[in-house]
């Protein structure tokens, strides 16, 4: 099959525009991969390209970059589920980190996340005689999580990363999780106590990228919103975020639907007096275009049947 | 054609203009709609009630599931948050039984039980497989010509893509763009259009969730675009509620309209701009009403 790849490529060493697209016109075998294709180009059109790849299998985790504008492996995508109608596919170098060459990118900041959350176990007591038991169950969900080969899928795309790059993100969150939920790990807390910080579990926008990139099916957001059930639970509930899951919860549960108006004032606390104040104006705007919403919250018909569910609930779940 | 319109909170709350223009454009569409709301469907939890209480959220989902289904009508949201959030629950409905039984056993005092058929579908896509874009294009006598408009899509409209069938329906993925086509916009297409709004963090880190506002709305406005549409309120609530504060935290002056899809159709639909509600933005839509030569 006949293929256009277009390529985003960088030359550090370039004097100026070192940054521009070049395509490449190249006949490809209809099972062939993006890396393929790639490599075929370093090899027959242009040896100054620059990837990463090693295992070529989807296990090593190094030729992540963003085809049609979206995080893939390019081993394991296919050209032909990735070309348009007249043949075409765009190959960038992953988003969120500094690009060295083409389509190689610093993972320096890929890694140092995952080293902030203190990726390995950390037992408490004297080591036991044998192994460390833990039960099938819990090890079959961590297992999930163990899957993840680091390739920085779920970092490229990550919302959040893009504009802060203090966040812990998705790919060091999905492995914070692995150790909160490992049977041998004794940190449990103190895990959860870092991560209900600032850059942490509540930053995250929920917006699903990582779990759409992932070739490995980590599901990272999943993961997270796993991470601030358990912080919670564990009676970490004072954070913007808990309060805000909460009061919405509370909302929905007593009248069936949201109360707008209650919910800021729950979540930041009636007398914050600092953060009313920042709300002040936003607030008169909406009123000024007819914006506020009602201050009596109706409740949905026969809302006596939702308080039930909801009690019920409470008592056997 | 009827439906069970399920209007989400934010349509009647923090966007009251949202619900009446989409009333005005379903009756022209010949739409029939029953209301979920008047029936005691409550709210989907919009993701925030499942970080607390995930089965809490499926039960309440199941629920209006099972209203939809007793009185025979297909769902249709207009509101991308609402759409993600109950497709997701279905999926987790539909795949397992045992779990379907379990949630089921909350809704019998009510006599309700949810048979797994419900398929809650937006405006957006009910408008490209129902109604159908060349039939759609016969009820537009206001053609939006050299109105540039940016698509919006909203998260949960477009991931996961699992839970919302898009290999079932692929139109589903570029929508937005054909239907701005039909209404004869001119679509000015941008990376971010399926990014977040930020909306989710407003509360939580209000910085980031304005720098996503800026970002948005200045690149689009770069790339020469009159206004921006969306499917989903709670993008609305960002980017036009908190765009005065996106440009004074990034010192631009950006001023980019924010229109609901519902106030896009009624502009091509001939609608004037109070049917629409048009008025009740904070950053004003004058400048897209004097484009398509609508009074203000």
């Amino acid at each position: 099959m006949q293929v256009n790849i277009s390529i985003k490529r960088h030359n550090p060493s370039a004097p100026d525009n070192n940054t521009y697209w070049e395509d490449f016109d190249l006949s490809m075998h209809d099972t062939a991969s993006v890396l393929d294709a790639l490599i075929k180009i370093r090899e027959d059109v242009d040896g100054s390209l620059s990837v990463r790849c090693s295992c070529r299998s989807a296990i090593c985790g190094s030729c992540a970059m963003r085809v049609n504008g979206h995080a893939k492996l390019a081993c394991n995508t296919k050209l032909s589920d990735v070309i348009d109608a007249d043949g075409r596919v765009t190959v960038e170098p992953a988003g969120v980190m500094p690009v060295i060459k083409d389509l190689v990118v610093d993972q320096t900041l890929f890694w140092d996340k995952v080293k902030q959350i203190s990726p390995w176990l950390q037992p408490d007591g004297p080591e036991p005689e044998g192994e460390y038991i833990a039960p099938n169950s819990a090890m079959m969900d961590l297992a999930g999580v163990m899957n993840c080969i680091m390739c920085g899928a779920c970092v490229s795309d990550c919302t959040v990363l893009e504009i802060d790059k203090d966040f812990i993100g998705p790919a060091a969150l999905a492995k914070a999780y692995r150790f909160v939920n490992d049977p041998r790990d004794d940190q449990t807390k103190s895990r959860l106590i870092e991560l209900n910080e600032k850059t942490g579990i509540w930053d995250c926008t929920r917006c699903f990228e990582c779990v759409e990139v992932c070739p490995k099916g980590v599901a990272p957001m999943e993961r997270i919103m796993s991470l601030r059930e358990s912080a919670m639970e564990q009676g970490l509930d004072q954070t913007v975020g808990a309060r805000h899951a909460d009061a919405f919860t509370d909302s929905v549960a007593h009248s069936g639907w949201l109360n707008e108006l209650l919910l800021p004032l729950k979540t930041f606390g009636m007398f914050n007096l600092g953060a009313m104040m920042g709300l002040a104006p936003i607030g008169l705007r909406a009123l000024l275009r007819g914006k506020m919403p009602s201050i009596f919250h109706r409740s949905v018909p026969n809302v006596h049947r939702i308080r039930r569910i909801v009690k019920k609930i409470e008592e056997n779940e | 054609m009827k439906y069970a319109l399920f209007a989400g909170c934010v349509s009647r709350g923090g966007c009251p203009e949202l619900y009446p223009a989409t009333l005005k454009v379903c009756q022209k569409l010949g739409f029939f709609l029953d209301e979920l709301h008047e029936r005691g469907a409550t709210c989907t939890g919009a993701g925030v009630l499942q970080e607390k209480n995930q089965f809490l959220g499926d039960v309440f989902n199941a629920r209006t599931f099972a209203i939809a289904e007793s009185i025979g009508l297909k769902i249709m949201t207009i509101c991308s948050t609402c759409q993600g959030v109950m497709s997701q629950a279905n999926k987790r409905l539909k795949e397992n039984p045992e779990y379907l039984a379990k949630v089921n056993g909350y809704l019998a005092d009510e006599g309700l039980e949810y048979k797994g058929t419900a398929q809650p579908r937006h405006l957006l896509w009910i408008l490209i497989e129902d109604v159908g874009i060349e039939k759609l294009k016969t009820y537009v006598t206001q053609p939006l010509t050299n109105l540039r408009v940016a698509p919006f899509y909203g998260c949960y409209i477009i991931r996961p893509s699992d839970a919302l069938e898009f290999k079932l329906h692929p139109e589903r993925e570029d929508s937005l763009e054909r239907v701005m086509e039909a209404l004869g916009a001119d679509v000015v297409d941008f990376p971010g259009k399926t990014r977040c709004c930020g909306f989710p963090i407003l509360t939580i880190n209000e910085k980031n969730s304005v720098s996503m506002v800026a970002k948005h709305t200045s690149e689009v406005k770069d790339l020469g675009a009159d206004a921006m549409v969306t499917p989903c309120p709670l993008c609305h609530l960002n980017l036009d509620g908190y765009q005065p504060k996106a440009m004074q935290q990034s010192q631009q002056n950006i001023n980019m309209p924010i229109l609901h899809l519902p106030q896009l159709l009624g502009l091509a639909m001939g609608f004037d701009a109070k049917e629409l509600g048009l008025s009740r933005h904070i950053i004003s839509a004058k400048k897209v009403l004097s484009k398509v030569g609508i009074p203000a």
